[in-house]
């Protein structure tokens, strides 16, 4: 079943004075148009590494990835700049994803400008009224981003990204540096976009509650691996790997009644530096056991439910 | 509540923050009061003023452009806000200590952490170095890691670790009030959880008060006895926790909890505040909240809102409920 | 229609203007402004303001003291000094402006290239400012200026030569600092060539410092132009150059001080108010403003 995006066994590793770099090792998933795959993980998990890997603003060192069809993996560059358009990304920061001198306006036009095809009255025009659909009022046209808050300073940086008319976002925890009322604002515009224009997201956070909010299904990422992927509610409801229990258990609820069972897990996160094969959380891993030590292969357990985890039988109840 | 279990009182203050041209109103007419053994929680969004609020205790706000206009902080009896810097020197770190949000850059990283803590327990207490790097570890054990790291560098801890260190640092001297801004916020989840279990376990062994500024009320849930949300400067709403979660008064109030994405229930859109927080140097007249308010009327525009108790230690700063007759 | 908004009047601040208003809140520095202008204005218009020729003897009246006639009196050779003064502006202001472009330019490239390609050619370029940084700037200068010989075009070179590496560092070490900022990552997810990257929105971020920095160098470029004079290298006599000027007065210092003091003068005047300006340029330049 292709849907707008497969990504089959993405690698992604940076050469550094301590070796190797796992960044991205062995990621494959599909994603149909219209839905939103939401990535989670903690620091260090490569989930941005991901997220501009298939992009290729990094380039991939393994693996194929297909958009609509396609392997962007190994087109030219001159195709490549044409699919540049149809693949957009949202960024985190909302000051330095934005040159502090350029307007609200031009730094919107600016991928217009670049694609060559538009005139200058057109590319008034468009920008005009994509400042409308993010919510921007007209009096901000010529405003600088250091005027302006966290939130509008995002809704230029959507309006940049759907400049084009793109049909595939990567979202990189585009409402991590918001306030909760202006996350809550910002993610009901982008559920709108996505509603509108039959937009497909990668929305990379570590927030879970929001990632569940806005995701059809969810990958968790940890140290580079993907160790579990399944739709949103039922990640949620029956989360397998252990470190998705204990991702999901850390997480403080605002409910004083619910008592959770919190799995505290021990040690730290180790530097995916020379990793040695085999899941890289069993060294924090209460179930960790001799199977762990050999690679582990992404398994359907439920349908659209995927495990990386050789103690699956023993462990679950 | 006795008065001598009372170990803060903040009585009308306010502060400004005077620029060039402008006043910025950043805490306006604050009243709070904590017992000891407590955990409050400051709950409220960026430029509320809570960190304000928080560094006036410890009278470390930046002397210009801040300026303590009006009020008094009452520390186990004595108004800070009058006493000397001599006098203060011997407060801060010893009576009251606070924690920053940001663990990378709080530790000096040409001296080894012991010596960071141990530095503390020299300043406050008549102890030869030895001792005092006794205690340093000590407190290290007490935070989760291992004595021995007394001679390693802050940039040999990951962010976790380094945050527990500032923990440590600024429990060396057992202080009265620990005033946390916003400790987790840099951490992944997974050590989050860590850290506020470690922070819960200290005030209950220390009987360390705890003022925790957050804007998470997951965390609040977790670790606050009482909340105290802020907004414009200003205290809208405060109560235990039962209070606030269960019985959420100001429009505020619910609105941040309308906000947040539920984990268990199934929204299809979140309910925002409309608007965005007030420009604190030109704030609105009447009710601060009024212009995003939903329950607005007429008698919210203007005039002086009083802050009034509508349960047995819930205030709630709105004219709803003074209508209402709560 | 959206393309004329900015004649609707919509509130246009631009840093250039913002910048503007900064510097105007800071008194020494308008000040240190309003100077340099104004000096610049008096050597242009030199022909038309000053009395007498530079070159114009007067063996009658040599050594006068400050009159009416010779408002700051006359030198050795019977020479308007306030002419000269005017017209010594000139060369110094062309020297001080000339050295600083060249050096600038040259290092403001350098520097873009090795910042934003890094690798190899940064490797390159690196090296090369590092033979040129060990050598002393001063001993570089007077080095290059007795090589060349003497003149305007020569001194330029002279000392532009020592400065080239402070610029380019400078702005490969601004280059480096934003080349991860994630709007150059953003531009490139738009298609934004290198150069358009480099010159659209790395540059005009990164040259704040180096405005600054410049001011300051057109100010070192000055007293390092008189030093040359003075020992004999850079301008010579009889062009007016103000630290030529001193070389010549300094045999008669005890009997005859305002042939060194005027020259003096002009000299800590233009440094003084390139510094004033130039302190209140990275003041205003600042790009975290109010927050």
């Amino acid at each position: 079943m292709a849907g707008i995006l497969e990504v089959q066994n993405l690698k992604k590793y940076f050469k550094t004075s301590a070796g190797v770099l796992h960044a991205v090792d062995g990621v494959s998933f599909t994603i149909e148009r219209g839905k939103t795959l939401g990535v989670v993980g903690e620091s260090g998990c490569g989930k941005s590494t991901l997220g501009r890997t298939v992009l290729h603003l990094l380039d991939s060192t393994d693996g194929k990835i297909f958009f609509q069809g396609e392997d962007i993996t190994v087109v030219d560059k001159k195709k490549l700049r044409g699919l540049r358009e149809n693949m957009q990304i949202i960024f985190q920061d909302p000051f330095s994803s934005l040159n502090p001198r350029m307007s609200v306006s031009t730094a919107i036009q600016e991928p217009l400008i670049l694609a060559g095809r538009f005139s200058k009255t057109e590319i008034a025009e468009l920008t005009g009224r994509l400042m409308d659909t993010v919510g921007l009022a007209e009096r901000l046209w010529n405003s600088y981003p250091h005027e302006l808050d966290g939130g509008r300073r995002q809704r230029i940086g959507i309006a940049r990204a759907l400049a084009l008319n793109p049909q595939f976002i990567v979202c990189d925890e585009p409402v991590s540096a918001l306030d909760v009322s202006i996350q809550a604002q910002i993610l009901n515009l982008m559920q709108d976009l996505q509603a509108q224009r039959q937009l497909t997201y990668i929305f990379i956070t570590h927030d879970l509650s929001v990632v569940r909010h806005i995701s059809d299904d969810i990958c968790v990422m940890y140290m580079g691996q993907l160790v579990e992927k399944s739709p949103a509610k039922e990640l949620f409801r029956h989360p397998l790997h252990p470190y998705t229990k204990a991702l999901l258990s850390a997480i403080p609820v605002p409910n004083i009644r619910r008592k959770r069972q919190r799995i505290i897990l021990k040690g730290e996160v180790t530097s995916p530096v020379n990793p040695s094969p085999g899941c890289r959380f069993a060294k924090r891993c209460s179930y960790a056991a001799e199977v762990c030590t050999k690679p582990q292969e992404l398994k359907e357990i439920t349908s659209g439910h995927y495990l990386a985890c050789g103690r699956y039988e023993e462990i679950s109840d | 509540m006795s008065s001598e279990n009372k170990l803060l009182e903040i009585r009308d203050l306010a502060i400004q923050y005077v620029a060039e041209n402008e006043v910025v109103r950043a805490v306006n007419h604050v009243n709070l009061t904590m017992n000891k053994g407590e955990t409050l929680g400051l709950v409220g969004e960026t430029g509320a003023g809570k960190t304000t609020i928080a560094k006036s205790i410890m009278r470390i706000l930046p002397n210009p452009p801040a300026k303590v206009s009006a009020g008094e902080i009452y520390l186990e009896g004595k108004d800070v806000l009058k006493l000397s810097e001599k006098e203060m020197r011997r407060i801060r770190g010893k009576k009251v200590s606070m924690i920053f949000q940001d663990p990378m850059t709080a530790l000096n990283p040409i001296y080894t952490v012991g010596e960071q803590i141990a530095e503390v327990v020299q300043l406050h207490e008549k102890v030869n170095k030895k001792k005092a790097a006794r205690q340093a570890m000590e407190m290290l054990e007490m935070v989760g890691i291992p004595a021995a790291r007394y001679h390693d560098y802050p940039h040999q801890f990951s962010g976790g670790m380094k945050q527990r260190v500032i923990i440590a640092i600024a429990l060396a001297c057992n202080p009265e009030l620990l005033l946390a801004d916003e400790p987790t916020t840099a951490l992944d989840v997974t050590i989050q959880a860590q850290v506020l279990d470690m922070i819960n376990q200290l005030k209950k062994e220390l009987g360390t008060s705890v003022i925790l500024i957050t804007h998470d009320l997951g965390i609040v849930a977790e670790v606050c006895d009482r909340v105290a949300v802020v907004y414009a400067g200003e205290i809208v709403e405060a109560g235990w926790c039962e209070d606030i979660f269960d019985h959420a008064s100001h429009p505020y109030t619910e609105g941040l909890f309308n906000s947040i994405p539920d984990i268990d229930g199934d929204v299809e859109r979140l309910n925002p505040i409309q608007g965005l927080p007030p420009n604190p140097s030109d704030l609105p007249q009447g009710c601060k909240f009024h212009p995003r308010c939903s329950y607005v009327s007429e008698c919210c525009r203007t005039g002086h809102v009083p802050y009034q108790e509508i349960s047995p230690g819930h205030f709630v700063r709105c004219h709803l409920q003074h209508k209402e007759g709560k | 229609m959206r393309g004329d908004m900015k004649s609707k009047g919509f509130k246009k601040e631009s840093m250039l203007s913002t910048t503007f208003h900064r510097l105007r809140k800071n008194r020494m520095a308008v000040l240190g402004l309003i100077f340099i202008v104004a000096m610049g204005i008096i050597a242009i218009s030199a022909p038309l303001i000053a009395p007498y020729g530079y070159e114009e003897q007067d063996l009658y009246n040599i050594f006068s003291k400050p009159s009416a006639n010779h408002w700051f009196g006359t030198d050795s050779l019977g020479r308007d000094i306030f002419s000269r003064i005017i017209y010594g502006g000139r060369y110094s202001l062309q020297i001080g402006f000339g050295a600083v472009a060249l050096a600038c330019s040259i290092g403001v490239m350098m520097g873009s290239l090795a910042g934003f390609y890094g690798g190899k050619l940064d490797l390159i370029l690196m090296r090369v400012l590092d033979v040129m940084q060990s050598i002393p700037g001063l001993l570089m200068s007077i080095a290059v200026s007795a090589t060349l010989g003497s003149g305007i075009g020569n001194c330029i070179i002279a000392l532009s030569v020592s400065t080239i590496p402070g610029y380019a560092r400078m702005m490969r070490a601004t280059m480096l600092n934003i080349r991860d900022m994630e709007y150059v990552e953003a531009a490139r997810s738009v298609n934004a060539k290198d150069s358009r990257i480099i010159f659209r929105h790395m540059l005009p971020n990164a040259l704040a410092p180096t405005i600054v920095q410049a001011t300051m160098g057109i100010a070192q470029a000055i007293l390092v132009a008189a030093m040359l004079s003075f020992i004999g290298l850079g301008v010579q006599p009889p062009t007016p150059e103000w630290g030529a000027m001193l070389s010549e007065g300094r045999n008669y210092i005890r009997d005859y001080p305002h042939l060194v003091l005027f020259p003096g003068l002009a000299i800590v005047l233009a440094v003084l108010s390139l510094n004033m300006l130039g302190d209140g340029l990275r003041d205003a330049l600042d790009p975290r403003l109010k927050n």
